[in-house]
């Protein structure tokens, strides 16, 4: 039974197996996103219209292979690596069928490197959506088939890890919440990959002359129901680390299982629905169709958004307060960590994520607005705030985490660790935002020369606003800031593992940037005791019968921006010409 | 305590513990709704004159 | 106990739930109910809606239609990299055709400021995305398929369409004019 470790420092269980599994996909994950990365450099320095870095075919290129690095092959990498942590370490469990599990992630890796040659081949730059009747190369569907296969595995697997955690009784009741939340995950990312077989086979046997054609509606509908929906997986996988950090970092407990966990239920009934965001502005597909899928049939799934969000800064408020920082709304916010990575990068990340990442995807996703955003800069905008200020700056800090306790390293630089969410936030924040304004200028995202220098030169002439322009500069200087901030990252986690002191038995590291021990005692596979809830005495700590006030205020504030935002937008609406 | 135990779980939370159920929801509601409703909407469009 | 261990009771559903969630759960819900109605409400008291009416079609058949209206309706040309693209002022209210293909916009067009327009929409090859410039409007343009808006404009001036989904190599020079006269 010496197959297992229980780290010194938390006093978590790691199946060997499972640890090693872990390791494999985070570190893939993390070449991805190196990748990724480097592109988005040469990207960000195409569209800064100053530079204008590299030529056209190169750009569509290059734009090609940031898109599925960065979206898909590094955050579904990490999240493999989460579902196996949530399962095998959270239940202390041994992990399911490690077998099967390697030969997932060696298919995932294939198939990453497959549709990478394939793109830079440069036959198939045709964006990660690669719409029909734009054809790629065979292997460049191919890649991304046993790609998704591999992902489908690690999903058998987590739920397998679950079918024996339950069976050999390792934990009593429940799941954890985290485990929940991954579970949620795990069935998103079941639908997500169905889709994109239903669409990337078909795709595949057309590419190899199999099939005479792909219909390009049907296309685009199935495929956003991979698209969407591997987004919606990333924000689930996102919400569940919360909860983790603030467990971890403040020994926070859920403000209510009951709410926390319906807000996921709601997740696994509806945020899926959403691919329908990208279909507003097609034709033939009704307004009744389009307004029950685009709004999470009745933005049931926005409302489960907008209860985390207000339950993990309170769940962290609470146990705050609890330490004693009672002193006002805020004292508990102001006394936080903020030089540990692990919990800045996460708040940085709830923040953005709300205000600008939230916000902004519900407005554009609203039927009618669509018409004044679809296809702008204004999406990739949208989804920096989304995909990159959400889940993978939450991703960076949980990797502060998971070297010292997984990998059993200590980090390198702490000093620059402290500073690399802000930096890598800020790069990014500028980013999103002037990507999103020049988008509501009307610049076109995938876009080499908003300047149209070749169509002027035949005789057509169109320029955007003097304002579109500067604000494609700040893109441009957000991209350098935010790929010093990325390219820091790699740094210090690359770094930490090959040259990192080595921690065995020693605590250490993890008391320097402040986390709570846990006790190692809470698992056993006895009978936990019922514990009454805590709830009785929190209410001391706050004010006015509330446990949160501070956290409240927050919300309330999200709520009036919000508001705000998205009636702006109906009035910018109303003033573009009529149509019906 | 003791009469915790034996009190029956709430359906809702049996619900939130069956996992493999909520995989069947969660596959069942898009497949239907997004992609069964969508494809009846594209194959009925009808053809231009 | 934490969110990453077991609910430390049993039976977690009953465990009252906090004042500040219960109001933020409510105030959240309330407000997705009038996001939700929005939609439906502008479709009846808005004027941007998109009309739902989209044909089958074919580029063959597709590009007939846009050759017959060209022919009839043409009142001048612009020469663009020396090739004559006509110009067409269809009547106010009748169906006009525009299609997309590798990679301009054809015809260009010619409105009258207050008239309504059935503008057709389709593609020839591949997906190409109409983003009238800088009144601000984007439609998905799809192969096989024929879009209907009915539109009115009421501005004047030249407006260009720029493509904005993503075509190919020659994407970023794939431009088109409608006019607008008072
Ligand atoms: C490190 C800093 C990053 C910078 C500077 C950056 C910059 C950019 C820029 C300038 C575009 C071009 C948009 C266009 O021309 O349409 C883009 C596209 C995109 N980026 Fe990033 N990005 C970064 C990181 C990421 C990350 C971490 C992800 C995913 C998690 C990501 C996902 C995407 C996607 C999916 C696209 C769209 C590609 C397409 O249109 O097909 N980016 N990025
Ligand atoms: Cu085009
Ligand atoms: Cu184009």
């Amino acid at each position: 039974m010496s197959k297992y470790r229980i780290c010194p420092d938390t006093g978590l269980y790691f199946d060997r197996s499972g640890e090693g599994l872990m390791k494999a996909n985070a570190v893939a994950g993390a070449v991805a996103l190196l990748v990724g990365g480097i592109l988005a450099l040469l990207v960000g320095l195409t569209r800064w219209p100053a530079i204008h870095y590299l030529g056209a075919s190169d750009f569509y290129m290059v734009l090609t292979a940031h898109g599925i690095n960065a979206l898909i092959f590094w955050l579904i990498f990490f999240e493999i690596a989460i579902l196996y942590f949530a399962s095998s370490t959270l239940l202390r469990c041994r992990l399911a069928t490690p077998r099967w599990a390697w030969a997932g992630f060696a298919l995932m890796l294939i198939g990453a490197v497959m549709t990478n040659v394939a793109i830079f081949q440069g036959n198939s730059s045709v964006m990660m959506t690669s719409y029909a009747p734009m054809e790629a190369a065979p292997h460049f569907y191919l890649g991304m088939i046993l790609f998704a296969v591999g992902a489908l595995i690690g999903c058998f697997v987590f739920l397998g890890t679950l079918v024996i955690a339950k069976e050999e009784k390792t934990y009593h009741g429940s799941i954890p919440l985290v485990t929940f939340g991954a579970l949620t995950a795990c069935i998103i990312a079941v639908f997500t990959i169905a889709s994109g077989a239903i669409i990337l086979i078909p795709s595949f046997l057309w590419s190899v002359g199999l099939i005479g054609q792909i219909d390009a509606l049907m296309y685009r509908v199935i495929w956003w129901g991979m698209g969407h929906s591997s987004q919606q997986l990333n924000v689930a996988a996102q919400v569940s680390v919360w909860y983790a950090v603030a467990a971890i970092v403040f020994g926070a407990k859920p403000m209510s299982e009951k709410v926390s966990r319906t807000a996921f239920l709601l997740y696994i009934f509806f945020l899926q629905l959403a691919s329908a965001h990208h279909i507003l502005a097609d034709p033939g597909v009704s307004s009744t169709w389009k307004i029950f899928n685009t709004s999470y049939a009745m933005y049931l799934a926005v409302l489960a958004s907008m209860i985390h969000g207000l339950t993990v800064p309170g769940s962290m408020e609470v146990a705050q307060r609890k330490k004693g920082f009672t002193n006002g709304l805020f004292e508990w916010l102001r006394k936080a960590p903020w030089g540990n990575p692990v919990f800045s990068g996460i708040f940085l990340s709830i923040i953005t994520f709300g205000f600008l990442g939230g916000i902004t995807g519900v407005v554009m996703g609203t039927e009618q607005i669509n018409l004044i955003i679809h296809n702008t800069f204004y999406v990739p905008g949208h989804f920096h705030a989304t995909v990159v200020l959400g889940t993978t700056l939450t991703f960076m800090a949980l990797t502060y985490f998971l070297i010292p306790v997984l990998f059993r390293r200590e980090i390198i630089m702490p000093g620059l660790a402290k500073w690399q969410p802000y930096l890598f936030a800020g790069g990014m924040t500028i980013l999103a935002i002037f990507m999103m304004g020049a988008g509501t200028l009307g610049v076109p995202r995938r876009h080499w020369d908003v300047g149209f220098a070749q169509a002027a030169e035949m005789g057509l002439k169109f320029e955007f606003p003097g304002s579109a322009e500067m604000m494609l500069g700040l893109v441009g200087i957000g991209s350098v800031i935010a790929v010093i901030g990325g390219a820091l990252y790699l740094v210090i986690t690359v770094g930490s593992l090959l040259f990192g002191k080595k921690l065995e038995e020693s605590a250490g590291l993890m008391q320097s940037f402040g986390f709570a021990t846990l006790a190692p005692s809470c698992y056993t596979s006895e009978k936990i005791e019922p514990v009454k809830g805590p709830a009785a005495d929190l209410e001391e700590h706050g004010s006015a019968g509330f446990e949160a006030p501070g956290t409240f205020i927050l919300a309330m504030l999200l709520l009036v921006t919000f508001v705000v935002y998205y009636f702006i937008n109906w009035k910018y609406l109303s003033s573009v010409w009529p149509m019906g | 305590m003791s009469e915790e135990k034996e009190e029956r779980v709430p359906a809702m939370q049996r619900l939130l513990d069956n996992h493999f159920l909520l995989l069947f929801i969660g596959v069942t509601m898009p497949t239907v709704f997004y992609i069964l409703w969508g494809v009846m909407e594209i194959v009925s469009i009808p053809i231009a004159k | 106990m934490s969110a990453i261990l077991p609910p430390s009771e049993l039976i977690w559903w009953k465990t009252p739930i906090g004042k500040e969630e219960i109001i933020w759960i409510v105030l959240a819900l309330t407000w997705c109910m009038i996001m939700f109605a929005m939609m439906p409400i502008w479709h009846i008291y808005g004027k941007q809606n998109l009309s739902n009416e989209a044909y089958k079609t074919t580029p063959v058949q597709y590009e007939a239609k846009v050759t017959a209206m060209v022919e009839q309706h043409t009142i001048r040309t612009q020469s663009v990299g020396g090739v004559n693209v006509p110009v067409v002022a269809p009547p106010a209210g009748s169906d006009v055709y525009m299609l997309g293909r590798l990679w301009s916009w054809y015809p260009m067009l010619e409105f009258k400021k207050g008239e309504s327009y059935r503008l057709h929409l389709s593609s020839l090859d591949w997906q190409h995305g109409f983003s009238l410039q800088p009144i601000n409007i984007n439609l998905q343009v799809v192969p096989e398929y024929e879009m209907v808006i009915t539109i009115t404009p009421d501005t004047s001036g030249e407006f260009t369409i720029v493509c904005n989904e993503y075509c190919g190599i020659l994407h970023h020079t794939m431009l088109g004019k409608i006019y607008v006269t008072e």
